[in-house]
């Protein structure tokens, strides 16, 4: 993984002052900025040791991998609240680590083992941990949209503090039911920050042939959202863009919708040749704008960490990784006289 | 015990627990000042105030997708299609979302929703405003679909399906929703998954639901001054199916008729037969097996078109004396 974070040039990046700036007006502590890039880095190994474990044979359905999209995890993570509510989309590892899921049992969900958050009945598609109100994944492409509206609701009906955040692609956007909970969630001024996660494509589609006007975040105007469009692959611009958004959607005065622009590396899932998008694209955004390598290069440029730290860190989240894939391999299959279970509660 | 309306019975269900459980809530088109379509949500908006009776947009999925959204948090809610034919604009909700969470979560989430859906033909409101979905809602595992007859019945699955874990399809009939019947005032539940045998008879047993449990009631009477005892069973909930009381009773009287007012293809009534004809009651079965369901067409608007494109009291009474004379 190495590879896609270190070799880029300083290609918008932007200047150390800039940086140390921007930090310090967040007021985040180094502390924080290194957290924020070991939530990255274990995103990361998560991604690519997932690609190799369906390379070698080991997870029987698909995945949808988030590898290029660290930052938009990693940003929201740090803006949100550890009980706040999360709505997920299909593409969802990234988030889930970063809200701080037990790895071991994101790992033993995706190869369908029984100790895994779901007991073998989701998979990757739909890891989730009630208990610390992450509602799960969704395998229907803006299906937990409108949801949203519902957690919402429920919040302000309960005068709770916690809010809802519901994190969808460019794809879901052009799903009817965006619409109708946009506009209802505007119309009861509900606690939801919805975020759309622009990874440029939707499946094979590209968000320009898809979308008639963009931003898709300028949408948010007509159901009178406030809105803001940042770049995804920034994790400090995505954490500052979030922070706003959960501080106004917590005030009590309404939904919030914030669009962040990233890429991902893989192809749309397990069947994908990515036939739709040219190589040097995808080596482009590895190369030149790929988010951990941006900010180790800024944390390293500002001496918050040194190139030891940065190694230590990322090997420290390779073995996290590791140590999940043992304890998911060693769980036991679902019990095959257990498969009529959980149809009802 | 008081008479009241199939209506008000559900009303009243509604009511009462609205006052006994503040998680309960309702919301759907209409539903506020208006009172809905049909009159269901009466008097609540002045009762419990617009958080509780929350008119929504026109937007069905997203109608059914609050609800999910609310009670995955403790809510529970009921949410009202203003007529069943809309329950396909929401059905995604329904069947990806609501009905697999429990599973696909491994236990870990509940949908405790009900969605209320007026269905039936009979009131002049042509092909998309009239039909009775709910064979399809049977296919789906991890739903449950209750269908009432009588308001007693009404009255009390409402309040079973209200608190109940799982999420609940309420399937209630416009042509009914001014039958009258006696409904005990205070609190009672009906068990989900059991039928009732509405009229015993030793003959044959005729499956029936909603409003053909009551066409199948008066022609059982008449049928009875001929000496023809027929045997009327209601399974009031179709998913789960509550087949044992069906078979026990087939293997009693040797004669099954289902009658439904869905399109006979791919409708109930099959399910019910099959679940008959393989248990040992095929052993009991003197007589062909018979369903007699609605026309395989869209219901049309004209009066006597509609009338006839639904099982008429004749047309059963005929059914259920050719079966028990052997006479066609």
């Amino acid at each position: 993984m190495s590879k896609d974070k270190k070799k880029g040039n300083d290609k918008d990046i932007g200047s150390r002052e800039q940086f140390e700036e921007h930090v310090k007006r967040l007021k985040l502590s180094d502390d924080t900025l290194i957290g924020l890039y070991r939530t990255m880095c274990t995103v990361r190994h998560f991604e690519y040791m997932a690609d190799k474990m369906y390379a070698a044979g080991k997870v029987h359905g698909t995945m949808h991998l988030s590898a290029g999209q660290e930052a938009v995890a990693a940003g929201i993570s740090l803006a949100v609240h550890s009980d706040d509510y999360l709505i997920n989309h299909h593409r969802g590892h990234g988030h889930f680590i970063a809200k701080g899921a037990d790895i071991n049992l994101m790992m033993a969900e995706f190869i369908g083992k029984d100790a895994g958050y779901n007991h073998g009945r989701g998979g990757s598609m739909h890891i989730a941990d009630f208990q610390s109100n992450n509602l799960g994944a969704n395998g229907i492409v803006g299906g937990g949209i409108p949801q949203a509206v519902g957690v919402g609701l429920a919040l302000q009906m309960q005068k709770r503090k916690e809010i809802c955040i519901c994190i969808f692609g460019d794809g879901a956007a052009n799903e009817g039911v965006f619409h109708e909970a946009m506009n209802m969630v505007a119309l009861w001024k509900l606690p939801v920050l919805y975020i759309c996660e622009n990874n440029k494509y939707g499946m094979s589609m590209d968000v320009e042939r898809a979308t008639a006007k963009l931003p898709i975040a300028q949408r948010a105007d007509a159901y009178g959202i406030p809105w803001a469009c940042v770049d995804g692959n920034d994790v400090i611009e995505v954490y500052d863009a979030m922070k706003i958004a959960v501080d106004h959607v917590r005030s009590g005065t309404g939904p919030y919708f914030v669009e962040a622009l990233t890429y991902r590396y893989f192809g749309h899932s397990k069947s994908d040749r990515n036939l739709y998008r040219p190589k040097e694209e995808i080596e482009d955004w590895k190369q030149n704008r790929d988010p951990i390598m941006r900010f180790t290069k800024h944390l390293l440029q500002s001496e918050i960490m040194d190139e030891g730290q940065a190694q230590e860190i990322d090997n420290q989240a390779e073995q996290v990784i590791v140590k999940a894939v043992e304890f998911a391999e060693a769980s036991p299959e679902p019990d095959i006289s257990t498969l009529l279970e959980y149809v009802y509660a | 015990m008081p008479e009241i309306s199939y209506l008000e019975a559900i009303r009243q269900a509604l009511w009462q627990e609205m006052k006994r459980d503040e998680r309960v809530f309702l919301l759907g088109e209409d539903i506020g000042r208006y009172g809905g379509a049909f009159g269901m949500t009466h008097g609540m908006l002045d009762e419990f105030g617009p958080e509780r009776v929350r008119e929504t947009p026109i937007s069905e999925a997203a109608i059914v997708a609050t609800a999910i959204g609310a009670s995955l948090l403790g809510m529970r809610p009921v949410a009202e299609l203003m007529f069943m034919d809309f329950v396909f604009l929401a059905l995604d909700q329904i069947v990806n979302q609501a009905a697999k969470m429990h599973f696909m979560f491994g236990g870990r989430a509940n949908v405790p929703i009900v969605i209320r859906m007026p269905g039936g033909s009979g009131a002049g409101a042509a092909s998309q405003h009239s039909q009775s979905l709910e064979s399809t809602l049977m296919h789906f595992p991890g739903l449950k679909v209750i269908n009432p007859s009588t308001p007693y019945d009404a009255k009390g699955l409402m309040l079973a399906a209200i608190r109940d874990p799982n999420p609940v399809c309420f399937v209630e009939h416009k042509i009914l929703y001014k039958t009258k019947g006696e409904v005990p005032e205070g609190d009672y539940t009906l068990p989900i998954g059991v039928a009732e045998i509405k009229r015993p008879g030793r003959d044959i047993t005729v499956v029936a639901n909603n409003i053909m449990v009551m066409k199948t009631l008066a022609v059982a009477e008449r049928l009875a001054k001929d000496g023809i005892e027929v045997e009327v069973v209601d399974p009031r909930t179709l998913l789960p199916l509550d087949t044992e009381t069906i078979i026990k009773s087939v293997a009693r009287t040797g004669r099954l008729l289902v009658v439904h007012e869905a399109c006979q293809t791919g409708g109930w009534a099959g399910e019910v037969i099959a679940s008959v004809v393989g248990s040992p009651a095929f052993d009991y079965i003197d007589a062909p097996v018979r369903r007699l369901g609605g026309k395989d067409i869209p219901i049309p608007y004209n009066r006597g078109l509609e009338k006839f494109a639904i099982p008429q009291d004749f047309e059963i009474e005929e059914e259920i004396r050719a079966m028990v004379t052997g006479k066609r």
